[in-house]
């Protein structure tokens, strides 16, 4: 069952992928969607059988490479972490396949469509079954393509292609501490399977290495190159960069791939590194850090964006700061969590802002829309649904996983636990801000758009709509549900040996034993972000202008999104161009060329110009010459030979 | 007849240049017709019979298998001597493979003098070949140099405007080195009486002070073949001006001699000197995979793109095979036999567009997709291939060199890292705009995807892409052993060695 639930996804992509064209796009919608809904059903099954029933198990596959003790298999390694992770997977992307043939239903690339998102669920699966930590990578770097591919679907668009490109080679930014953390695990083990790391980590964890001349504690190195791959996949500070620009791809790559799963990539492999994070404190400091620092800017930014899409993606961007910085105080229970729920109602604000911009024309502008909640109330609704999920409002899901998650944060009472949970208090006052400002910009106040788009404002067909229910659900239901197994009394059965945290780190335990204003603080901080954007946006509308004009450095500094790409584009992209330009013109052609083969054979050339002018022919210019090398060849034979 | 299998395989070439030539007779177009059909019918043949090695190949032994000895020049104690072990057989097997490729591949695209052509590929075959069977010494150098004259020929000839300027900068650039291995060869020979690779690779004991003299000298001849920063720049003017099938060959078995010759000679034979040149390889490599990535980053022309990525591949290549540790020196055989598929397809990729439009400006092109859907994908396979993808032949070998450049020297790991986001830049960079925005220029509308043809051209690389990406351990386990081998006899020989430094360079001891 574990190899159908990966190889269904495989089989729609190389079917709609290969033999598209031949079976036409209707055929490969079905079949995609079909194998993907099966995949999802199995995968509730598995879900079951293992999480609850407690069965982890690993299938052998074959051996992929074998070279000296670096030895390693293709293998499906499904425990409870995993299992959680196949149904988040398996459901959303079911759930996104349907959606995108009503979505996608005017496109004319529609199979290739299907094969890349079926592509990107088959790598997304191979990522979470890994056993080992290559085929983790081989999962890792796949999912990068899919991305890179589906990003630039509409190739035709240079802004596309751009923020493919750029998507892939952040992301391999990030790749090099991957693999240079893989490689300083194998160092230091031997070995690069899970099973096998894992039951050496307590006798190497005062090991030391030197790496690039810094000698330090192993395990922490190398847990920092790790984290490293973690912080490009999962969009964090620094490595972030490309996430916005990814929504250039169409929406319903931008909720599965970009909100729900790859992006929790990186979430995902410190949860299942726990074995190793948990002897590296340092290392898990840095991360809180990161994470808190990702929360607390994505948020800022997120406050002043105008495209529908990007406020989204700068939440999301600032929701995985938060799963990490959970990681970083080890309630990896509480992130995955966290994680679970965010992929129901990002999913589903997603493809409700999709289901908008559908609506709108193509617009994606939210000082173009606006007035149109009486046109599309279904999706006003579910909008309202994802938003308060997000905000973490009682009882949808958020409110259980991120009051979990600051309360971890404040129970670790720790100067960096302190420090994630004040920037998360903070990022949480204004996720509802803009939360809120999205839902009124777009759906309230006096319509911006033309008569001509307002007209034609509709809401989405029922194969659209039904996954968004679907999704909807789940961002009501899971927080409340999934409560007492995730993080609850019941947490220990459920995730068996798949989680593992040292007795002194339990935070999740202490997260449960909090003062009483803490639980609360997170709730006050929605309530109010919820009310100042009603205050600015219906009560007062001069306000946001009045604002940003007074406040003119701070906005147009979040505006500009803290300037990132400005400073990378100066530091990196066009310092390389320069170089290599330079390399090639004054390296290669004036240097080594002038100087090598052309030099060479100028010089000869010259040279034997040079000496056919000597010859000319005249009898005494030849004895002069014949007489100097004489007086040469006596003089050195007095200086050097005779006193010998 | 086993018995001499790889002669057959080396010389059979030379039975098809012999009906070519004697046979062949006729109006123009008969003739061309007639030397195609001859040369692809021989070097299948040649391929097929090669495949016995495949089968053949005893995985289990380090011994040199399928030996033959005769002798050639008994007054000179030249012998005659042939064989393989696992790290040479599947070089040959490369070769046999991309020659009726490369005869395919330029079926239409070679017009004139096809006769002479043809002829000029299946001598080239014969030399790869006996380069890579030859176990006596003498015999190496020929087949080594020799394979200069049929490619010099390929380039000079069927080149593009600038072939002489190309040809001549390749012939002087391997001469020099050629020169100096031909006097270290006999240096050898005069210090230890044999010109047996066998017994100089298992038992050669070399005074410390020669062997960084000889290790130079050979240093000399293989950094340009590989080719190493800063003797590559040959290289990018070679690809240029060489017809398609010419750089498939160049790109995929020349630049393997430069590194098998490390392989086979420098690490077994000189030992100390490697140990004591190593930071020298690893300083060249690194600047190789660092400057020509931003180079290849640079350039406008998509053949000369890809030559420079050769460059910084192959700097990955010999990274590994300094490392001296298992997972390096396989990985960096790994790297060569996967670059060898994976850059002859680019090349046969840009060959494909380059017979329609006549132009390798990559400025020229934008939108491809949009006419060319199976070009498209061909083209990213191997794109991917290049960068690197988890589950491509490119990925086992760079991830095992790097797992042996972490074992060795964590800088050098660091650094050659780099190179998997360079790579991804300049190759993913070129794809966009080959292939992706909208089709715009005019010339462009008409443009044929590929046909069945280049189809078949290009159908056995992808598997083999994809092959040496899933399950690589059918070739790991090839070299396994004999690479394991190599490194046992090379840290017995350093353990047994009291060490040297520069200064045993000039006291000559």
């Amino acid at each position: 069952m574990d190899v159908l639930i990966v190889g269904l996804p495989l089989a729609g992509a190389i079917i709609a992928g290969l033999f598209g064209r031949a079976i036409g796009a209707a055929a490969s919608q079905v079949v995609t969607c079909l194998f993907m809904v099966v995949a999802a059903v199995l995968s509730v099954v598995v879900f079951f059988d293992v999480a609850i029933g407690g069965n982890a198990r690993t299938t052998e596959l074959f051996t992929w490479i074998d070279s000296g003790d670096f030895e390693l298999s293709w293998a499906l390694r499904v425990d409870t972490l995993t299992a959680v992770m196949l149904v988040v997977v398996n459901g959303v992307s079911s759930m996104v396949h349907i959606y995108s043939v009503g979505y996608m239903s005017h496109d004319k690339h529609r199979p290739r469509f299907f094969a890349y998102l079926s592509l990107f669920t088959f790598f997304m699966l191979m990522l979470v079954t890994a056993d080992n930590f290559v085929q983790m990578f081989f999962g890792w770097e796949g999912v990068g393509l899919a991305s890179y591919l589906l990003i630039g679907f509409w190739y035709e668009k240079p802004t596309a292609c751009a923020a493919a490109i750029k998507a892939f080679l952040v992301n391999r930014v990030g790749d090099i501490g991957f693999a240079l953390g893989i490689m300083g695990a194998f160092v230091l083990f031997g070995a690069v399977g899970f099973d096998q790391v894992f039951a050496l980590v307590e006798g190497q964890a005062d090991a030391q290495f030197t790496f690039i001349g810094i000698e330090g504690h192993a395990l922490t190195i190398i847990c920092i190159l790790l984290f490293i791959g973690a912080m490009g996949k999962s969009a964090q500070l620094g490595l972030h960069t490309w996430l916005p620009d990814a929504m250039e791809g169409p929406t319903p790559v931008s909720a599965l791939i970009h909100a729900a799963t790859m992006v929790t990539a990186g979430v995902f492999m410190l949860a299942r590194l726990s074995p190793m994070f948990e002897y590296a404190p340092i290392a898990l400091e840095i991360v809180t850090y990161v994470g808190a620092a990702t929360a607390f800017f994505a948020a800022t930014v997120g406050l002043t964006q105008t495209d529908i899409k990007r406020v989204i993606a700068y939440s999301t961007c600032s929701q995985l700061g938060y799963m990490f910085f959970a990681l970083g105080v080890s309630a990896y229970g509480g992130a995955i969590f966290h994680l679970f729920t965010h992929a129901f109602f990002k999913a589903l604000l997603f493809l409700g802002a999709g289901s908008v911009i559908h609506a709108m024309s193509n617009e994606q502008d939210m000082r173009n829309m606006g007035g149109i909640y009486k046109l599309v109330p279904y999706t006003y609704i579910l909008m309202w649904i994802g938003s308060l999920a997000l905000a973490g409002i009682w009882p949808f899901a958020g409110y259980f996983s991120k009051d979990l998650v600051l309360e971890a944060a404040y129970a670790d009472h720790s100067l960096h636990g302190g420090f994630a949970f004040w920037l998360g208090l903070a990022a949480a006052f204004m996720t509802a801000f803009y939360s809120w400002r999205l839902l009124f910009m777009t759906f309230h106040g006096k319509p911006r758009a033309s008569n001509e788009v307002m007209s034609h404002v509709h809401e989405s067909p029922m194969v659209m709509m039904i996954p968004l229910l679907v999704l909807a659900v789940g961002a009501v239901l899971s927080g409340i549900m999934g409560y007492s197994y995730f993080v609850g009394d019941l947490r220990a059965d459920f995730w068996g040996e798949s989680l593992f945290v040292l007795p002194a780190n339990d935070t999740v335990e202490a997260a449960h034993h909090v003062p009483g204003w803490v639980p609360w603080a997170p709730f006050v901080m929605a309530v109010s972000g919820i009310a100042l954007a009603w205050l600015f946006y219906i009560a007062k509308p001069d306000l946001p202008q009045t604002f940003a004009r007074v406040f003119r450095p701070l906005y147009a500094f979040s505006f500009n999104k803290w300037y990132f790409d400005e400073l990378y584009d100066a530091l990196f992209v066009r310092p390389a161009m320069k170089l290599g330009v330079k390399f090639w013109k004054a390296g290669d052609r004036a240097i080594i060329d002038g100087f090598g083969p052309d030099g060479v054979a100028g010089s000869t050339r010259s040279l034997s110009q040079r000496i056919s002018a000597l010859q000319t022919g005249y009898v005494y210019h030849y004895a002069f010459a014949m007489l100097i090398g004489v007086v040469a060849l006596v003089t050195w034979y007095f200086l050097f030979q005779v006193g010998n | 007849m086993t018995d001499q299998i790889l002669s057959i395989i080396t010389f059979l070439p030379l039975v098809g240049v012999f009906f070519i030539l004697v046979f062949i007779r006729g109006d123009e177009e008969a003739v061309a017709r007639n030397a195609r059909y001859t040369a692809l019918w021989t070097s299948l043949v040649t391929f097929a019979v090669s495949l016995t090695l495949w089968f053949g190949f005893d995985r289990g032994t380090a011994e040199f298998q399928f030996v033959e000895e005769y002798a050639w020049i008994p007054s000179l104690g030249l012998t005659y001597r042939m064989g393989v072990d696992g790290i040479s057989v599947l070089f040959v097997l490369l070769s046999t493979l991309l020659t009726p490729l490369c005869i395919l591949a330029s079926w239409e695209a070679v017009k004139t003098r096809v006769r002479e052509y043809m002829v000029a590929f299946l001598v080239l075959e014969t030399l790869m070949v006996g380069m890579f069977c030859a176990l006596d010494f003498m015999l190496f150098y020929v087949f080594f140099e020799g394979v200069l004259i049929p490619m010099f020929l390929i380039i000079g000839i069927w080149g593009g405007a600038r072939r002489v300027y190309a040809a001549f900068k390749f012939f002087l650039y391997t001469l020099l080195g050629s020169v100096l291995m031909l006097l270290a060869i006999l240096a050898i020979y005069f210090q230890t009486g044999t010109m047996d690779i066998v017994t100089l690779i298992s038992e050669a004991r070399i005074p410390g002070g020669m062997q960084l003299w000889l290790w130079l000298a050979f240093f000399a001849s293989f950094a340009v073949k590989v080719p190493m920063w800063p003797v590559h720049t040959w290289l990018p003017d070679a690809h240029v001006e060489a017809p398609t099938a010419g750089s498939v060959i160049l790109a995929g078995v020349l630049l393997k001699m430069g590194a098998y010759g490390f392989l086979r000679f420098s690490l077994p034979i000189m030992p100390e000197a490697s140990a004591y040149f190593t930071p020298l390889i690893f300083t060249l490599s690194v600047v190789a995979v660092i400057y020509t990535s931003l180079v290849a980053l640079a350039q406008e022309d998509m053949k000369k793109l890809i030559a420079y990525s050769s460059v910084a591949h192959m700097g990955f290549v010999t990274i590994g095979i300094f490392t001296m540790n298992q997972q390096g020196i396989e990985g960096a055989i790994f790297q060569m036999l996967s670059h060898g598929v994976v850059s002859g397809a680019l090349f046969l990729c840009v060959g494909v567009i380059y017979d329609r439009m006549h132009t390798r400006e990559i400025d020229r092109y934008g939108g491809l997709v949009e006419r060319m859907p199976a070009y498209a994908v061909i083209f990213i396979v191997f794109t991917l291939a290049s960068v690197g993808l988890p589950g491509t032949g490119g990925f086992v070998g760079e991830f095992l060199i790097l797992v042996g450049a972490f074992q060795a020297n964590t800088w050098v790991a660091l650094l050659a890292a780099s190179g998997m986001v360079l790579g991804a830049a300049y190759m993913l960079y070129l794809y966009r705009r080959v292939i992706f925005g909208s089709l715009t220029k005019e010339d462009l509308k008409a443009i044929l995807d590929m046909n069945l043809r280049e189809k078949v051209v290009f159908a056995p690389l992808v598997v083999l892409v994809l092959w040496m990406g899933i399950y690589p351990v059918s070739f790991l386990d090839v070299m396994s052993v004999s690479v394991s081998n190599l490194i046992d006899n090379y840290n017995q020989s350093l353990a047994a060695s009291e060490g040297i430094s520069l200064a045993s360079l000039w006291s000559g001891e």
